[in-house]
């Protein structure tokens, strides 16, 4: 006993430190340099507290990228395709990672103007350890500025779904570098960045709510999607040749991978391992089991059979429309959000994309596109500041934040991002695929697109089984 | 000699080597093929995409057997590979001109 007194008194000052307090006036006086400490080594620990989470966050979202999304559009293209598909992800986490490195950071989070970033972080100067408190008090910095990387690194990665299977490799990686920056960069900057016109917790004039990327990353790259597909027409044989997904087995591996992977990216953004993070993670997992039961009710009733790829691909977008309100809806409001996206992302896809036409191979536009919208707009209507109270009016109250809080015109206001979302998203694809389109030519060649992007790009073969 | 062409179910393939077997026929050449006769397909969809697939999997037994031994081989197959349903497969028999053991050169019915 006496040996395990003396053990705890060694080896944590914390714990023995309401004692200390109490025999304060008896004991030692408390000195202000004591008390110094002791806030110092408080927040040490919250700080210790939260990197791990959010290290571990940044790496869930880039685990998201790949294998997540490698595999599950890996396995929705014909299997002459795997590589090129899977390597168009890949090259996002190298080229994205560096341009950020370089400028992107700075442009996306430098103070800046209302729509875009300064160069004040340039080459990441001054982003080192000590945390930048206009972003996250408790975190260093660079932790802030890796894991925002994360999602700069997946949004271009969402739109090769939708110029899958017959995009030039050289083309894509001119067409990523100018979207980051002409499309994502400012983007996020408003929403994000410190005086962004949509932040509405750092001085916005429209404040726009989008915990996670409703806006950011999925209307961006979804509507971007839509440009491209349309843009690009259709794949060689679209409509009389067969082009079944080649292996739903590792669609399913890459989809649970996202699911998993997006309790990094929306309970992740509340920058700390906070009962906010808590509360994002449970409103995530609600809105995706919510919307693949929406999903597979819808195809079951409309097709006869409840399909695994309907399952995933609801399950994806219930997690795409739950993003942006992630962090600031109940439960039951992210079961409903969850079950609407699942219902009108199948419309979407299964439906609306048969009739108007459009080749978007892999959904980028009817999953991230629809589903970002809708819940950048639901978002608007059930945000509420039992769940988060970072906004305070000037008497120190919690600010009403949604619909249901008695603010009808955040509607309002979320439907105004979403709009300047899909005008900068609509504006800046067609500028860049102009340009890309002149200096490289966008598609493979027919007799490339044949052959596959697998041998014609990149000269390997996915599947080599009889060696 | 005869050459014998079956194409059946691929599920009734052990039970088409185990009559073969208990009759004493011992050579054949299995090929996994694709193909349809009479038999319709089925309709995949995926995402709202539909895709008729009318081409099965099949698998195609050949074999080559005294011309004596014709009928009873034939029986074999057939009730084996029977289900009574659509689909289950052809028979096609043709002559042979030759057949050669590639070890030590026979010939005629003495190489099968």
């Amino acid at each position: 006993m006496k040996t395990l007194l003396k053990a705890l008194s060694t080896a944590s000052p914390l714990l023995l430190a309401p004692c200390v307090l109490a025999q304060a006036q008896t004991a030692a006086p408390v000195t202000p340099e004591k008390i110094a400490a002791l806030e110092a080594a408080v927040q040490a620990a919250q700080s210790a507290g939260d990197n791990a989470w959010m290290l571990t966050s940044s790496a869930l979202v880039l685990m998201m990228t790949a294998p997540g999304l490698a595999l599950f559009y890996g396995g929705l293209v014909r299997k002459k395709n795997i590589l090129g598909t899977m390597m168009q992800s890949f090259m996002m986490m190298a080229l994205v990672t560096v341009l950020w490195a370089i400028f992107g950071y700075s442009l996306a989070f430098g103070e800046g103007s209302a729509f875009m970033g300064d160069l004040r972080y340039l080459f990441l100067a001054g982003v080192g350890a000590a945390p930048n408190s206009d972003y996250a008090a408790t975190i260093p910095h660079q932790t802030f500025m890796v894991f925002q990387l994360m999602f700069a690194i997946i949004t271009p990665a969402l739109i090769t779904g939708a110029f899958a299977e017959r995009m030039k490799f050289s083309a894509m990686l001119a067409f990523m570098t100018l979207w980051l920056i002409l499309v994502y960069l400012p983007m996020a900057h408003m929403v994000w960045g410190k005086g962004g016109m949509l932040n509405a917790f750092l001085g916005g004039s429209v404040p726009c709510f989008d915990f996670a990327g409703g806006t950011v990353v999925h209307i961006t790259s979804g509507v971007s999607a839509l440009v491209c597909a349309l843009y690009m027409g259709k794949r060689k044989g679209y409509g009389s040749e067969p082009m079944k997904p080649h292996s739903l087995v590792l669609s399913f591996i890459g989809a649970a991978l996202l699911w998993v992977g997006w309790f990094g990216f929306n309970a992740g953004s509340a920058l700390g391992a906070s009962s906010l993070a808590t509360s994002a993670f449970v409103a995530t997992h609600f809105g995706a089991a919510a919307a693949a039961i929406g999903w597979l009710v819808a195809e079951w009733m409309h097709n006869g059979k409840p399909s695994v790829l309907g399952g995933i691909s609801g399950a994806v977008a219930g997690l795409v429309a739950i993003t942006p309100g992630s962090g600031f809806v109940k439960p039951m409001p992210a079961l409903l959000i969850g079950l609407a996206a699942g219902l009108v992302c199948y419309f979407m896809v299964a439906i609306l994309k048969g009739k108007l036409g459009y080749d978007d191979s892999l959904d980028a536009f009817g999953v991230h596109g629809a589903g970002g919208t809708l819940g950048a707009i639901l978002t608007g209507v059930f945000a509420t500041n039992e769940v988060n109270n970072a906004l305070k009016d000037s008497a120190g109250n919690a600010q009403a934040l949604g619909l249901v809080d008695g603010n009808g015109g955040q509607v309002i206001n979320q439907i105004i991002g979403s709009a300047i979302a899909w005008g900068l998203a609509i504006v800046g694809t067609l500028i860049i695929l102009k340009i890309c389109d002149m200096a490289f030519g966008l598609r493979v060649t027919s007799e490339e697109e044949i052959t596959g992007l697998d041998l014609s790009m990149h000269g390997e073969e996915a599947y080599n089984l009889e060696s | 000699m005869k050459k014998i062409e079956a194409i059946i179910q691929p599920f009734k393939l052990e039970e088409v080597k185990e009559a073969l077997k208990a009759i004493g026929v011992d050579g054949m050449t299995i090929t996994e093929v694709r193909g349809h006769g009479r038999q319709k397909g089925h309709k995949e969809i995926y995402r709202g995409q539909e895709y008729t697939v009318d081409l099965l999997p099949k698998v195609k037994v050949e074999m080559v057997v005294p011309a004596a031994r014709l009928d009873e081989t034939l029986k074999a197959v057939s009730t084996a590979a029977r289900t009574g349903k659509i689909g289950d497969g052809k028979i096609f028999v043709y002559e042979v001109a030759q057949a050669i053991r590639i070890r030590n050169d026979d010939r005629g019915e003495s190489a099968l």
